[in-house]
């Protein structure tokens, strides 16, 4: 039995909420408990923007997660909120190319991930969030990666059905840190 | 039953609103439940379904007044200052025995408040939503399949008593999604409604719609019947779980988001020996004082967990006649008790042992 909670937390227009969104999508296709909380209220794109996601084998009890096994930093304000709440032994996920410091603790495992930098390598810089899920597909057994594709169609809104494949492509850049490894996942 | 979807609680609200042949949403928009009125406006034009988006809450309850009176089934939805807006004329429709669901996704007030949940609407739904002597079912979902389900019930509930059934939800459920299943059809039952008013075709007598009563004894006698209604609900519509009670110490109550919050800090309390259940109301009114009386001869104390300033607890300290301590662990304004808050309290509350303070 196992529960993973996850904090993705950035800017709005980083695609946090979408982020969180597929990985809520690939544990339900996966069979498991899932629960999606996003912060709410008068944020506007550039503002601070985060969400709870929860995957478990077992009913979810409190959506609202004080100590996450995973966060997403994707901006400074995000790794200086979330940083302390990392449950010990967890995993941190810091934008490297936007964030101007390292992380201080010691007892868990931080990964820096340039996400914006391979996105922008990859052909859209927008797409930052997609390198960083890719990153945690990666190094965790939480989320199975081999729904990815059937969960981003699941989520991606009708008239962006053309940006699948780019998702695919820098998401896949992502997963196998930074080379590029389309082929592989399209 | 099709495949499960992800939802967000508003959203699941309309859906299930729609599969239960309401075809009228009359609402105004306010965070945090503007996804309602925005899904409605989305689906209802395609299946002949009416949208309003009325010039303000107190248009849109009265609309919902004017389609009740017709029979057919209809909703709005608002958030607290927005419901204490419509406050009149819920009266009103209690006044005319008229079936409506009412959805509440409450946040922080008084006044405007915040747009963060809240739970400090529990006085006005079950106790005081207007002016007069009534009463409406308030149902409390917990998760987003709840939102659903309990909103299906609403309607038929609201049809079978003729009244208000308030679905009172808060900022969290709504705002946040999970796994629905939803039945195709969640119509159930059709309630005959020869009181409506459809046309006589000049068959019948008409049928009046109507508040004012100046007679005192007539009005006084429609006072009574009523109240033997609400007699009826009370016997038999009470609903509520129960989650780790059978050999309980301490007894939390709490419904929606904080019975959720709840449960993750009863597990993380019973790992540390410490015997806690919950008794969660799903029914708001008629609360079910039954499971809390039977408690009270068991237990040692109680903890009223809500996102208000004491509202939850007065009905716990009816029901369980006071017979044993009962806590208070709350917040407000917008702010929401962690699993590790509860969990404080839980571990405060076991150590004094049923002592009161």
């Amino acid at each position: 039995m196992s529960t993973t909670k996850i904090i993705i937390a950035g800017f709005g227009g980083q695609g946090i909420l979408f982020t969180g969104k597929l990985m809520t999508y690939q544990g339900l296709l996966d069979g498991k408990y899932v629960s999606w909380l996003p912060s709410y209220g008068p944020e506007v794109r550039g503002g601070t923007c985060n969400c709870s996601v929860i995957i478990s084998d077992e009913p979810i009890g409190s959506p609202i997660i004080d100590n996450p096994d995973i966060v997403i930093a994707m901006n400074r304000p995000s790794l200086d909120k979330y940083e302390p709440r990392v449950a010990k032994g967890g995993k941190l996920f810091v934008e490297s190319s936007l964030i101007d410091r390292k992380a201080e603790r010691t007892d868990i495992t931080v990964y820096y991930v340039p996400a914006t930098e391979i996105a922008n390598e990859n052909g859209d810089n927008r797409l930052g969030n997609m390198v960083m899920h890719g990153k945690v597909l990666s190094v965790t057994d939480a989320i199975s990666f081999d729904n990815v594709r059937q969960a981003i169609e699941k989520v991606i809104s009708a008239r962006h059905r053309d940006l699948l494949d780019i998702n695919m492509k820098i998401l896949a850049a992502g997963y196998s840190g930074g080379q590029a490894a389309a082929s592989r996942f399209a | 039953m099709s495949e499960k979807v992800l939802m967000k609680g508003n959203e699941a609200i309309a859906e299930a609103a729609i599969r239960s042949g309401c075809r009228y949403y009359l609402g105004y928009p306010i965070t945090p439940q503007t996804e309602v009125a925005a899904y409605m406006a989305k689906k209802m034009p395609k299946i002949g379904g009416v949208f309003m988006q009325a010039e303000s809450e107190i248009s849109a309850v009265n609309m919902v007044y004017g389609v009740a009176a017709t029979g057919k089934r209809c909703m709005t939805s608002s958030s607290s200052p927005g419901i204490s807006l419509k406050c009149e004329g819920l009266s009103y429709l209690a006044a005319c025995d008229l079936p409506s669901v009412v959805v509440n996704v409450q946040r922080g007030g008084p006044g405007l408040g915040g747009i963060q949940p809240s739970q400090s609407d529990y006085f006005q739904a079950t106790k005081g939503s207007g002016h007069g002597d009534f009463r409406m079912i308030v149902l409390a979902p917990s998760s987003v399949q709840e939102m659903a389900d309990l909103t299906s019930l609403a309607f038929d509930l609201a049809d079978k008593y003729r009244m208000t059934s308030m679905v009172l939800a808060d900022g969290t459920i709504g705002q946040m999604m999970e796994p629905v299943e939803l039945k195709d059809d969640m119509h159930e039952t059709h309630y005959d409604k020869p009181w409506a008013c459809t046309g006589t075709k000049m068959e019948r007598e008409h049928n009046i719609i109507n508040s004012l009563i100046l007679k005192p004894e007539i009005l006084e006698q429609l006072n009574l019947d009523r109240y033997e209604k609400y007699k009826v609900v009370e016997e038999n519509e009470p609903r509520y779980e129960e989650f780790m009670m059978e050999d309980a110490d301490i007894c939390i109550v709490a419904f929606g988001i904080a019975s959720r919050v709840s449960k993750s800090a009863i597990v993380e309390a019973r790992k540390q020996g410490i015997k806690v259940g919950l008794i969660r109301p799903i029914t708001l009114w008629p609360f079910p004082e039954e499971p809390i009386r039977i408690a009270a001869d068991k237990v040692k104390s109680f903890i009223s967990v809500e996102l208000s300033m004491g509202q939850l607890i007065y009905d716990v300290k009816l029901a369980s006649q006071c017979k044993k301590p009962v806590y208070l662990c709350s917040r407000v304004g917008g702010m929401i008790t962690s699993p590790d808050y509860v969990l404080k309290k839980i571990i405060e509350v076991n150590n004094l042992g049923g002592a009161s303070v």
